[in-house]
């Protein structure tokens, strides 16, 4: 019997057809739309007459250009009149078309990549496409999650197919257990450190190994974020036990004979034993120590204990970085001073990120050199739980301002931004120039890193609290 | 619309590796709902000094003298050539808006962002990838000898650019095809009706669960 990978058995069961160019037309389960990528796709439907095929298969909601503030105020609460228009304009072509939303002024609002698995929408073995590079998110619960770019959406919504070419197969293995202290982020962080922005390049990523298979669903849903900042459009775990428990009460999800047959077909999903991959890195779990990035590449990353690297000879694209980061070579990690801090975005802004930040938090106050921190639940639902478990209150107390659902402080497409030359510990996944504000300085850490840099002003060994 | 099988013009050298989206064109340009106009933008925040947004006027503009596309040399470019690994990062296709709107119409790089890669085809742009060594040597020529002209052939496959042996490159015939005959990529899927349909009736027996019906 051939041995075939989980990207190829979710490969073959998407299958359509081979079209006459050599390109293959793949079947797409489900569909995350958002304001920012559509409007141009939804306005090439209608100049070419077409309409969505499967309308049961997407769902809609803004994100990007949300305020995280005023949320009552509904739509009138966005001030720029373009982000508005944005908003508006999915509102419209939602109504036009009879796709499912989530409004902003519904609890399920939320950022795209935190919505779809909170609801069940995301399931395993399933292809899941959106508008947004960050769709890789959705692997975790061993789904084929990409990102598209807007004729692309255009296609799906018209086809519910994926002009597609078939990617090499990559395994990334993590042997043995995480230390304390070190989370999802640090080991994707890591990962990218070690293969850089463009090795995962062409490829899938299948994460394994004891340490991914300990992580929990929301863990491993923080590592497939950042598959896209190695390089590879799409990122998986296979799905075992903990994510059938995961996914089985969600109110999207098949419920009873479904279900059951629905498990049985997901049990299917890994690996063989003797599958080929093309690539294939292993990296032991207790080399990876708390990560800070320090430059304007995910890949610019080191450890906590460590510094800046010296420059040696020309290199152009360490001293543009330092430059732009306003750092010096040489410098601790640990004596980096920050000006804001941001938990938040489709990384990390889950109920378990928000518990885990909260704990370091819980009693204490935020350094005084800190200009603003702010959390941003990545959900209305995710606030809704963190409110409920008190966790609004310890941010609170601690100096944190409390804000509504949405990407924010990620990219800055909302109000929540960096001023010039402000520095931030960010929970985000882009530490790019200029990504959370004009001349902005981002790095980029786990929300327990965030929270104890918050309260000592510049970063610290969260593992030393 | 059909693209011409050979591209000639002129091309500028930006030497930097990992040139992502979003200095393509940064996140405040995201918020238009049109697919043109964006040129003006294109690498924003290198290409000049005051902060961007939508509409604001070029005459208002501080132009930052050191950016490669703002040198006189390179003010009719139509290629551009990049370090490794152009386009990472966000899925954004107004990066390719914004590249066209411009007036370029090829870039060519050693490695790009697989959906910037994609997106580029989709809206007739040609991105090319060859190797790091003649991407090397390219820089080499623009810088040592301003070097600008570049004549591209896309049936045989070649680059041509003076002083430079003959750069043979690798694409797919899909893409290719897709370029030169100006495809209707939703029309020519939806030639395939019958094996979507198909595909949708097994679907509904073997995974019930996906369309909610």
């Amino acid at each position: 019997m051939s041995q075939n990978t989980l990207y190829d058995k979710i490969w073959e069961d998407h299958f359509v057809v081979d079209r006459e160019d050599g390109s293959t037309l793949m079947y797409i389960d489900r569909h995350l739309v958002h304001e920012v990528t559509s409007p141009q796709a939804f306005d090439g439907l209608r100049e070419n007459n077409l309409t969505p095929r499967q309308i049961n298969t997407i769902i809609a909601t803004p994100d990007h250009n949300v305020p995280t503030t005023e949320r009552s105020k509904d739509i009138d609460g966005i001030q720029d009149p373009i982000s508005k228009l944005q908003v508006v304009t999915l509102n419209d072509n939602c109504d036009e078309f009879g796709i499912n939303q989530f409004k902003l002024n519904d609890e399920r609002q939320g950022i795209v990549h935190v919505i779809g698995p909170e609801q069940g929408i995301t399931l395993p073995g399933m292809t899941i496409v959106c508008g947004d590079s960050h769709t890789s998110t959705h692997g975790a619960f061993g789904s084929l999650a990409m990102g598209i770019g807007t004729s692309e959406v255009e296609h799906v919504l018209a086809t519910q197919c994926l002009v597609s070419q078939k990617q090499k197969n990559m395994l990334i293995e993590i042997v043995g257990k995480l230390q304390n202290g070190v989370t999802a982020k640090d080991i994707t962080m890591f990962i990218i450190g070690r293969i850089g922005t463009a090795g995962g390049t062409g490829h899938v990523i299948e994460y394994s190994g004891e340490a991914i298979e300990n992580l929990s669903m929301e863990g491993r849903m923080t590592l497939c974020n950042m598959a896209i900042e190695a390089g590879a459009r799409a990122g998986m775990v296979a799905p075992d036990d903990k994510t059938f428990d995961y996914v089985s009460d969600k109110p999207f999800a098949p419920k009873g004979k479904d279900l059951e047959e629905a498990i049985n077909y997901w049990k299917t999903l890994k690996s063989d034993p003797n599958a080929s991959f093309d690539k294939i890195h292993t990296f032991d779990a207790e080399d990876i120590l708390p990560q800070v990035t320090w430059g304007t590449s995910p890949e610019m990353v080191t450890h906590i204990d460590d510094s800046i690297p010296e420059i040696k000879g020309n290199n152009k694209a360490l001293i543009s970085a330092l430059d732009y980061m306003g750092l010096k070579p040489g410098t601790k990690i640990k004596d980096i001073e920050l000006d804001q801090i941001f938990i938040g975005s489709c990384t990390n802004s889950r109920i378990e990120d928000l518990r885990a930040a909260s704990k370091i938090l819980d009693g204490n106050k935020i350094s005084k050199n800190i200009k603003r921190a702010i959390v941003v639940p990545g959900s209305g639902l995710v606030k809704k739980q963190a409110e409920s478990e008190g966790l609004d209150e310890i941010f609170k107390s601690a100096g944190f301002e409390w804000r509504d659902a949405g990407c924010s402080m990620c990219l800055g497409m909302n109000p929540d931004q960096l001023k010039e030359f402000e520095r931030c510990a960010s929970t985000s996944n882009r530490n790019f120039e200029g990504r959370q504000g004009f001349k902005g300085r981002t790095h980029l850490v786990s929300p327990i890193m965030a929270a104890a840099a918050s309260l000592e002003g510049k970063f610290m060994d969260v593992r030393e609290l | 619309m059909k693209n011409s099988n050979l591209y000639s013009g002129e091309f500028a050298c930006l030497e930097k590796a990992n040139v992502d989206t979003d200095q393509i064109i940064p996140k405040q340009f995201l918020k238009s709902i049109s697919k043109t106009g964006l040129g003006p933008y294109l690498f924003d925040a290198w290409r000049f000094i005051d902060e961007g947004y939508l509409g604001k006027n070029l005459s208002d503009r501080k132009i930052n003298p050191d950016f490669i596309l703002n040198k006189p040399l390179y003010s009719q470019i139509n290629v551009l050539i990049a370090d490794d690994n152009f386009g990472c990062g966000s899925s954004r296709e107004h990066a390719v808006w914004a590249l066209k709107d411009f007036g370029i119409n090829v870039v060519i790089a050693s490695s790009f962002g697989d959906i910037f890669f994609n997106n580029c085809f989709k809206n007739g742009v040609l991105a090319i990838k060859i190797s790091q060594e003649q991407i090397n040597e390219i820089f080499f020529q623009q810088n040592n000898n301003s070097q600008k002209q570049i004549e591209i052939d896309l049936i045989n496959q070649n680059i041509k650019i003076p002083n430079i042996k003959l750069i043979d490159f690798e694409i797919d015939d899909f893409r290719k095809n897709c370029l030169l005959e100006g495809l209707d990529d939703i029309g020519f899927s939806l030639k395939y009706e019958t094996e979507i349909s198909n595909y949708e009736n097994k679907l509904k027996q073997s995974r019930p669960w996906v369309l909610n019906e």
